[in-house]
């Protein structure tokens, strides 16, 4: 639990930058953009400055999922280096005071979102704020290998609370949304882990190649990607996808297929292999397969919400190839 | 709670940036407020006639 922090005389004045960083903005960003997609592919009209309100709530949300996350997490985040320089471990933030930050952030945002838009969204925040900072923080992330294929919900939900907030519905439409997510989460994190291995280990964190070992993380890995890649063309025939969107997610996900056949057959994660720097990308040449995945998993996942969000708001027409089936309607 | 009176400069800048943005916080919420409150109002009362 978070008592890892620096002794006082060797803190650093809180700056107001630092407790932004304890809300995580880069994760902010992609939940505003797969939470807005979702808003938009819902497809009814809604008030533009409700839309906004809607999109802040779910930002606000999730940032306060990350300040509660970065308060438990600090022992943790104190042992890695991708980590070490958060407000909290770092201790130029009180444990108790990113707490608070969170818990005061979760009330204001699923509140607003239910008095705003509607009690659907907003109950569904919570959910995802309580999943992510109770289930996955405090429970599953030091408990099972399999923390970040459960907790993944927690990233993949924004797509319904944007879909709810702008009809009051959440359809099985919206949850195809949330399952693509949660079937990327994995290989996207995994792929990271396997060249991330000795901060984990360091860590006591138990990330799949640090529980089962390398080879069995790669072949999870391609597990998921078979999964994922079906799964994300699948829009484009429930009338959520048109034309280019089929072309995208097709394309896309022959390309992650390769990537993790590529990374299946390799030896990445076997050796001891410490990252040369801090940077993300900057790795061995045996781990390099596995960067090539996470990376290319960012950029599929982009591409796959961008194309629904522009053709949607292209007012693009959806395929709709299993329409009279009726089956996403 | 640090002691005002022995505080760095550092320290007393650090505090002011902090609570700028708290009050900036505050006062966009209170408007954000306001802005809900027309829209949805609006919305209402364009339902009953």
């Amino acid at each position: 639990m978070a008592m890892a922090t620096a002794p006082s005389d060797a803190r650093a004045p809180a700056r107001w930058q630092d407790f932004i960083q304890l809300l995580k903005p880069r994760v902010m960003s992609l939940v505003v953009f797969t939470g807005l997609t979702g808003l938009v592919a819902a497809g009814r009209p809604i008030n533009p400055i409700l839309a906004a309100v809607a999109i802040l709530c779910i930002a606000v949300g999730a940032g306060a999922s990350g300040a509660l996350n970065m308060w438990y997490d600090a022992d943790i985040d104190a042992m890695m280096r991708r980590t070490r320089g958060r407000p909290v471990p770092a201790g130029r933030v009180q444990g108790a005071d990113a707490a608070g930050l969170g818990v005061v952030l979760s009330l204001f945002a699923v509140m607003l979102m239910g008095m705003a838009l509607n009690w659907l969204a907003a109950g569904l925040l919570a959910f995802t704020i309580v999943f992510y900072a109770v289930v996955y923080t405090m429970w599953l992330k030091r408990s099972t290998a399999q923390n970040i294929v459960i907790g993944g919900l927690a990233g993949a939900l924004p797509p319904v609370i944007g879909w709810a907030a702008a009809t009051g519905q959440a359809p099985l439409n919206a949850w195809l949304l949330c399952a693509i997510i949660f079937m990327w989460t994995p290989p996207h994190f995994w792929a990271l882990s396997l060249y991330t291995t000795e901060d984990y280990a360091r860590a006591g964190v138990p990330m799949m190649p640090v529980v089962k070992g390398a080879a069995a993380t790669r072949r999870q890995i391609l597990i998921y990607s078979c999964l994922v890649t079906p799964l994300g063309v699948l829009p484009a025939f429930t009338g959520l996808g048109g034309l280019a969107y089929l072309a995208v997610s097709t394309v896309g996900g022959l390309v992650f297929l390769l990537l993790a056949v590529r990374l299946f057959r390799s030896h990445a994660g076997e050796s001891p292999d410490p990252r040369m720097d801090d940077g993300l990308y900057d790795v061995r040449a045996g781990a390099k397969d596995a960067r090539n995945l996470f990376a290319f998993s960012i950029l599929y996942m982009t591409l796959l919400f961008a194309t629904l969000l522009v053709e949607h708001l292209a007012g693009l027409h959806p395929l709709q190839l299993f329409h009279p089936l009726q089956l996403f309607q | 709670m640090s002691d005002p009176a022995r505080e760095t400069e550092a320290e007393t800048k650090a505090r002011r940036g902090r609570n700028i943005a708290l009050a900036l916080g505050l006062f966009l919420f209170v408007i954000l407020i306001f802005v809900v409150t027309i829209v949805r109002l609006k919305g209402n009362v364009a339902q009953v006639f």
